[in-house]
C-alpha cells in the first residue's frame, strides 16, 4: 500500500532523520515513535506527499489517502455539518452516513454549531469523523489522541479496528504515552541521523 | 481526479464569504475613500478631475484588490484546509482557479458594478464610461489570477502582506497601461477595441497559466 526506501529529508542541509524504510500492507497499523522534534510530523508530511523527500524513493498505491494533522482542516465559519460535507466532497466520499458518524462521535449536539464554538476536544472528534467518510484505504494521523478523553479515544480505536478489518492501513504518530490498546500494531522507532564517520 | 470537487469547493468559499461579508466590504469601502480623496488633495476642479479621473480609478482598484488578495489562501492555509485539499488528489490548478474566480466574484466585480458611480464622482468625460467599464470588467479577473500567484508565495509568511503588494505591483503595470490607454481613446473619440482586445488577450493567457503557476507556489508553501 505504501512504501519507502531510504527515505530523507533535509533541512537547511541537515537530514532530519535516519533515512527510513517502511513498508506497508493492507490491513497493517504503524505507530511511528520518537521524542519531540524527533521528525514525527515531517516523517508523516512525507508520506502524504505534502513534502518532498530530498532523497530515497516513497511508492504509494493509487487512490487518496486520509490525512489529519496539527492543523484539522476545519473552516472556524461553517458548522460540524458542513464542514463534513465538504470533507466527503473533496475526498469523493458519501455525505450520507454523516449523521450516523456524529453520533457515534458524541457530536450530534453540536452539529450545526460553528466549528469555532467547539471545544478542541470536539474539534478533533469533528476532523476524525472525516475519516469515516473518506473512501482512502491509507490513513496518516498525526498524533490522533491528542485533546480526545478517554471515550474519544476509544470511539478512534474502534474506527481504526473497522478500517484495518476493512483491509486498509494506517500509519500514525504518537509520542507514547498513549498507545491504541487493544490493536496490534507495528512499531518504527525514528532514528536521530548520524553523519557518517 | 475530476472536477467534481470544483462545485463544492465554490459554494463553501462563497458561503465562507457570506458569513464574513463585513470583511469583504473593506476593500470596496478603502476604494471609495481612496477615490473620493483625490478631489480633496488636488481641488475639485472639474477639469482637473476629468484629466485624472481613469488613472484614479484604476490605481484605486489595484490597491482594492491588493488589499484583499492577503485573505485569499491564508485562513485555508492556517486552519489546514490547504493541506486537506492537496492531499486529496485533486489538481491544485483547478482549485486555484475556482479560489480566483471567487476572489473576483467577491472583490472584483464590486468594483465593476461600482466603476459608474466612481465615474460620476471623478467627471470622467462622457464617452469613457463605457470602455472604463469594460476595461475594468477584463481587467480585474486578470488582477485576481496574477494576485493570487503571488497570494500563494507569500502565504507562509508571517507578514506577506507587504511582499505581496511588491511582487505583484509589477504584474499589473500592463493592465493599468491598456486600461487607461483604452478609456483615454474613447474620451478623445477614438477606437479602443484594440487596448480592449489585448486587455482580453491578457484575461486569457491568465486564465490558462495562472493557475498553474499558483499551483505550484501553493506546493512550495506548503512544504
Amino acid at each position: 500500500m505504501l512504501k519507502s526506501h531510504q527515505l530523507l529529508l533535509e533541512r537547511h542541509f541537515q537530514p532530519v532523520f535516519a533515512p527510513v524504510d517502511l513498508e506497508v500492507r493492507g490491513g497493517e497499523l504503524w505507530l511511528i515513535t520518537g521524542a519531540n522534534g524527533a521528525g514525527k510530523t515531517t516523517l508523516i508530511r512525507l508520506l502524504a506527499g505534502l513534502a518532498r523527500p530530498t532523497s530515497g524513493r516513497l511508492l504509494r498505491e493509487a487512490g487518496t489517502v486520509a490525512y489529519l494533522g496539527h492543523q484539522l482542516g476545519l473552516k472556524a465559519d461553517l458548522s460540524v455539518v458542513e464542514n463534513l460535507a465538504f470533507a466527503a466532497a473533496l475526498s469523493g466520499g458519501d455525505a450520507l452516513p454523516i449523521q450516523r458518524t456524529l453520533e457515534r462521535l458524541d457530536l450530534a449536539d453540536a452539529s450545526h454549531q460553528a466549528a469555532r464554538t467547539l471545544s478542541a476536544g470536539q474539534r478533533k472528534r469533528c476532523a476524525l469523523a472525516r475519516l469515516s467518510l473518506t473512501p482512502a484505504s491509507l490513513w496518516l494521523l498525526d498524533e490522533p489522541y491528542a485533546n480526545l478523553d478517554a471515550p474519544g479515544v476509544k470511539v478512534v480505536d474502534a474506527l481504526l479496528a473497522e478500517h484495518l478489518d476493512g483491509g486498509g492501513a494506517c500509519v500514525m504518530s504518537t509520542h507514547g504515552a498513549l498507545r491504541p490498546p487493544d490493536l496490534p500494531w507495528r512499531e518504527l522507532a525514528i532514528q536521530p541521523w548520524e553523519a557518517p564517520a | 481526479m475530476s472536477g467534481r470537487v470544483l462545485l463544492p469547493l465554490l459554494r463553501r468559499d462563497l458561503l465562507l464569504a457570506y458569513r464574513r461579508r463585513t470583511e469583504l466590504l473593506l476593500p470596496l469601502v478603502f476604494l471609495l475613500v481612496v477615490v473620493s480623496l483625490f478631489p480633496l488633495g488636488v481641488g475639485p476642479g472639474p477639469q482637473v478631475l476629468a484629466r485624472i479621473a481613469v488613472g484614479v480609478i484604476w490605481i484605486a482598484a489595484l490597491l482594492a484588490t491588493v488589499v484583499s488578495l492577503d485573505g485569499l489562501f491564508r485562513s485555508d492555509f492556517e486552519d489546514g484546509s490547504l493541506e486537506q485539499v492537496a492531499v486529496s488528489g485533486h489538481s491544485l490548478a483547478r482549485v486555484a482557479l475556482v479560489k480566483a474566480l471567487v476572489h473576483w466574484l467577491v472583490a472584483g466585480l464590486p468594483i465593476v458594478l461600482l466603476s459608474p458611480l466612481l465615474a460620476i464622482w471623478m467627471n470622467l468625460p462622457e464617452g469613457g464610461l463605457g470602455a472604463l467599464v469594460a476595461s475594468l470588467a477584463l481587467g480585474t479577473p486578470t488582477l485576481s489570477l496574477l494576485g493570487a500567484i503571488g497570494a500563494a508565495l507569500t502565504v507562509s509568511l508571517n507578514r506577506g502582506g507587504q511582499l505581496l503588494s511588491l511582487l505583484v505591483f509589477p504584474l499589473y503595470v500592463p493592465i493599468l497601461i491598456l486600461a487607461t490607454s483604452a478609456v483615454s481613446s474613447a474620451t478623445d473619440s477614438l477606437p479602443y477595441n484594440g487596448q480592449l482586445g489585448l486587455l482580453a488577450a491578457g484575461l486569457v493567457a491568465a486564465l490558462t497559466l495562472a493557475p498553474m503557476a499558483i499551483a505550484a507556489a501553493l506546493k512550495l508553501s506548503l512544504e
